[in-house]
């Protein structure tokens, strides 16, 4: 810090373990980038140089039918989804495009980044997240070691899940160069029932009729009036209302009969119906947090709680000022504070003792000063610590990106 | 027993007397189990070859007692091997002669069905069909379902990362666990997650499931639970060659259809599994797959539609649709029952599970063929179609001179093939004792010392449940220590990068 920047850019996996040698060997610690588009995610790292891995990038194996796809950790996300598309298949998980929320452009996202940072979209709930989509990896440790865990089939529990570990890791454990996982086919159609003017408690009761419902839905967010307003979709901005989304997706007759299904069990609500175009951009809306983006300077979390206490956090969020929605059926609370100021205290107390949160987007200032990431039980921690201690043991990799250190 | 345990320690076998007035008074006397009798119910778990007496067993019932039994063990720096229902077929649960055995078998509540948040909170003695059971009332039920569930326990299957016939769809344990209590060799009780999904920091959930009884004592196990599907309905189709039957999967899934579940069998499961439950199945074929679709009705006529137009494109030579229910679990039947049937066609089994890309299966299918004749052993096949996963068992007589050691041989030789194709040593049923000598097939020894400081960082005197996934048992403080190969380096210009 302080010294120019250096930045090492390894052109292939084995110069990445020549970089990252070298630099144990000068004690040199490491900011690790993909493609740069989540530097403002997390604590700032105190590091003497960056390492920048966009080299490693591009799709190496892609079997469709088998339902696999391995890639260089840098490769961009939108070149993934591209091919993907190609043959009618998607990443389950929703990966979300933060760029925007950082002040950059969209589309810039790796998929390492989105691994590493265990991002996952509206269809976690109900397709996991992106965890639970990695099957396997290459990383060189911060011991200066090449390994690799995990394997290309779906089905392993061949030694410890390593990969579980690397995702939500942010890169302080090891340096992924490659990572191999699940891909699955894209649904046919997709549609979205709205229900309007619903608050906070009824439209959490609502989604959890939803979700125990039999109808697959695979989203489920609800929108307060003013952040509806905000929307690009015309059948939302419109309402006026609050807007609570169930999202159904599939083949083309089942869609429709799961959502007549549901427009009945509904019917005493006022709704409205997106077909598969305004269906994708409302999601995508959502996935990307575009509610809240604006103004850019005001600090932004996610609180992860059990589905039914979200109205109970949301009137002790409000009661801060800011504004919030809901996605994951209630159980993801995305918050906007009301000024540039994180609060973490104030908003870590909304939770009631339940989930966690984590600080998405704040200045460098308030990520260095507050925690970023949910403070764990100190016998949690120190499980963290030691394995932090056991991958990194002399601390080069985003040194004090999840803790002070 | 040709497998080598880490050798009984002097001075735990010293200390079981202070061990069990320990444990005394920590449980009641019942609960406390030393006698050769007693403990004989112990001395193995599904893999049966190999058989231990633990030194003592002990049977708690609360976290409290269990948090009590690791300080004491710890302090006594005494071994244990945690135990659900001792249906795992790698030998997870096998004791160690100088270690005590913790019979996890009294957690047997459900403690909370919560309907709105989608979750139930189990204790991990609870069996994994009781799950379901607690919640069928109200249409929900628990997704992973093993062979075994009637017995294997939920924390059994957390340790294990237990799959079934509908992870293709509904995934294994580890995508259907939101939240753990547990508790550390020393004694000290952690919670890791909860209703909610997501964790700060590094995914201790993910990595605990899966971890084989050597990172801590599951006491408490929340699972998501599903709303069970509108219907569903099984195709049951025969093919004259495995290849057609592989091409039938692979046509099927790139067609965007991920069936609830998808299984193969081949000629000798079929008619061994048609021998023992008369399910129905074709005996003219080499082949057969059983594809069940679930979801509204519609969906389900409609995908029935689908796959039956692409079987027959493949080549089916024979193809029916379940019409009822009983009929659709009639057709589930022999597939259900395939370990115990092939048990009745043959004096002892020797199940395998390794996975495959699937496209290899041809390949795979016929070497296995060949190394059967080498080895002079007959093999069934069962087969978790749409993600890879063979079961393949290996038929042999144990009272025959070295069929065992044949068979284990045989079985080691198809995980090599496993690997060797791109797949792994075991889908679901673990390393165990049983495949920790062949991870070096799989794993390079960088790669293991990646995982075995996990281990450290865990358990750092190595007293849960050593011997087991790791080939050998590394001292952690050799282990933890740095080798920096940097220092060698010729100091490359770092600009260069
Ligand atoms: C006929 C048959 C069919 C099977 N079918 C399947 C199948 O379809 N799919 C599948 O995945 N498996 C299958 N299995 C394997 C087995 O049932 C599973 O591995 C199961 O999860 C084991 O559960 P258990 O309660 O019997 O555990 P055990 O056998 O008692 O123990 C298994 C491992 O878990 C550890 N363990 C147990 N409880 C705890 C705890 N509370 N805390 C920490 N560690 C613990 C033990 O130390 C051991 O390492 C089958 C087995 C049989 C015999």
């Amino acid at each position: 810090m302080g010294m120019e920047e250096v930045i090492l850019r390894p052109r292939d996996a084995a110069d990445l373990l020549e970089a990252v040698q070298a630099s144990l060997a000068r004690g040199m610690a490491l900011e690790v980038v993909g493609r740069a588009s989540k530097r403002a995610l997390g604590r700032p790292v105190a590091s003497n140089a960056q390492l920048d891995l966009s080299a490693l990038a591009g799709v190496t194996l892609y079997e469709p039918e088998e339902l696999v796809m391995r890639a260089g950790a840098a490769t961009p996300l939108s070149e993934i989804l591209r091919q993907l598309a190609e043959k009618g298949q998607e990443l389950a998980f929703e990966p979300p495009d933060l760029g925007p929320l950082y002040g950059l452009a969209a589309g810039q996202g790796s998929i390492g980044g989105a691994f590493l940072c265990n991002l996952s979209g509206p269809r976690r709930f109900k397709a996991g997240a992106a965890r639970d989509h990695l099957l396997g990896f290459r990383a060189v440790s911060g011991r200066g070691e090449a390994f690799k865990a995990g394997g290309r089939v779906v089905k392993n529990v061949t030694g410890y899940d390593l990969p579980k570990l690397l995702c939500g890791s942010f890169g302080t454990l090891a340096v992924a160069s490659e990572v191999t996982f699940k891909v699955l086919p894209a649904a046919e159609k997709v549609r979205t029932l709205l229900l309007f003017g619903l608050d906070a408690a009824a439209a959490v009761r609502a989604m959890a009729e939803a979700a125990g419902s039999p109808h697959e839905v695979s989203g489920l967010a609800h929108l307060p009036a003013p952040l509806a307003r905000a929307s690009g979709v015309d059948l939302v901005r419109g309402s006026a209302r609050s807007v609570t989304a169930i999202r159904v997706e599939g083949f083309g007759a089942s869609v429709e009969a799961r959502l007549s299904a549901l427009r009945s069990w509904f019917s005493a609500h006022d709704l409205e119906e997106l077909h598969s175009a305004r269906s994708r951009d409302f999601w995508r809306e959502l996935r990307d947090v575009a509610p809240l983006l604006e103004p850019a300077d005001r600090a932004l979390w996610r609180l992860s709680a059990p589905p039914m206490e979200a109205p109970r956090i949301v009137t002790a969020l409000e009661r801060l000022g800011g504004d919030c929605y809901l996605d994951w059926a209630g159980g993801l609370i995305w918050y906007r504070c009301a000024g540039a100021g994180a609060e973490a205290g104030p908003v870590r107390a909304a939770l009631g003792g339940q989930g966690h949160a984590m600080l998405i987007r704040a200045s460098r200032d308030e990520r260095q000063s507050s925690e970023v990431f949910h403070p764990e039980a100190p016998a949690i921690r120190l499980l963290g610590q030691r394995i932090k201690d056991s991958f990194d043991p002399e601390r080069i990799l985003n040194r004090g990106r999840i803790w002070p250190e | 027993m040709s497998l080598k345990m880490p050798a009984a320690e002097a001075h735990a076998l010293e200390r079981r007397e202070e061990l069990i007035a320990g444990l005394r008074a920590i449980l009641p006397a019942e609960s406390v189990i030393t006698e050769e009798i007693a403990l004989r119910p112990f001395e193995s778990d599904g893999l049966t070859a190999y058989r231990q007496l633990p030194m003592v067993a002990a049977l708690p019932e609360t976290t409290a007692q269990v948090s009590a039994i690791l300080a004491l063990c710890s302090e006594l720096d005494i071994r244990v091997v945690p135990r659900g229902a001792g249906t795992s077929l790698s030998g997870g649960a096998l004791p160690l002669a100088d270690g005590l055995l913790l019979g996890m078998a009294k957690f047997n509540r459900v403690l909370d069905v919560d309907y709105d948040n989608r979750v139930a909170v189990v204790q991990p003695g609870v069996t994994n069909l009781g799950v379901t059971k607690a919640v069928e009332g109200r249409g929900f039920y628990y997704a992973p379902d093993p062979s075994s569930q009637i017995a294997c326990t939920i924390g059994g299957n957390v340790a294990e990362n237990s799959g079934g016939v509908h992870c293709l769809k509904y995934g294994l344990t580890t995508n259907n666990i939101l939240g753990l209590e547990m508790v550390l060799m020393s004694g000290e009780v952690i919670r890791l997650g909860g209703r909610h999904l997501d964790q700060p920091g590094y995914d201790l959930l993910g990595l605990m499931t899966g971890s084989e009884g050597l990172l801590g004592v599951i006491t408490e196990v929340t699972v998501r639970i599903l709303k069970k599907p509108a219907s569903a309905r099984a195709l049951l189709i025969g093919f004259s060659s495995s290849e057609a039957a592989g091409a039938c999967v692979a046509a099927i899934i790139a067609a965007g259809i991920v069936p609830g579940g998808m299984e193969m069998m081949d000629r000798l499961a079929i008619h061994a599994a048609e021998a023992f439950c008369k399910a129905g199945y074709p005996l003219d074929v080499e082949a057969l797959l059983i594809v069940e679709l679930d979801g509204p009705e519609v969906e389900v006529d409609e995908l029935i539609g689908r796959v039956r137009a692409l079987a027959e494109r493949a080549g089916s030579v024979s193809l029916r649709v379940s019409e009822t229910e009983a009929e659709r679990l009639a057709f589930w039947a022999g597939r259900k029952a395939a370990f115990p049937a092939v048990g009745r066609i043959s004096p002892d089994y020797y199940c395998m599970d390794g996975t495959i890309p699937r496209h290899r299966l041809p390949e795979v299918l016929s070497r296995m063929g060949e190394m059967s004749r080498t080895y002079g052993l007959r093999v069934a096949n069962v087969f978790h179609a749409g993600d890879g996963n063979l079961h393949p068992l290996i038929l042999y007589d144990a009272n025959q001179a070295d069929e065992l050691e044949r068979a284990e041989a045989f079985g080691a030789d198809i995980l090599k093939l496993c690997v060797e194709v791109g797949g792994v040593l075991t889908g679901e049923h673990g390393v165990g004792v049983e495949k920790r000598d062949l991870m070096g097939t799989m794993f390079d020894e960088t790669d293991l010392a990646h995982q075995e400081r996990i281990k450290c960082a865990f358990d750092p005197r190595q007293r849960l449940n050593p011997g087991k996934v790791f080939p050998v048992l590394h001292n952690c403080a050799e282990m933890g220590r740095m080798h920096v190969r940097g220092g060698n380096l010729p100091f490359p210009d770092l600009p260069r990068f």
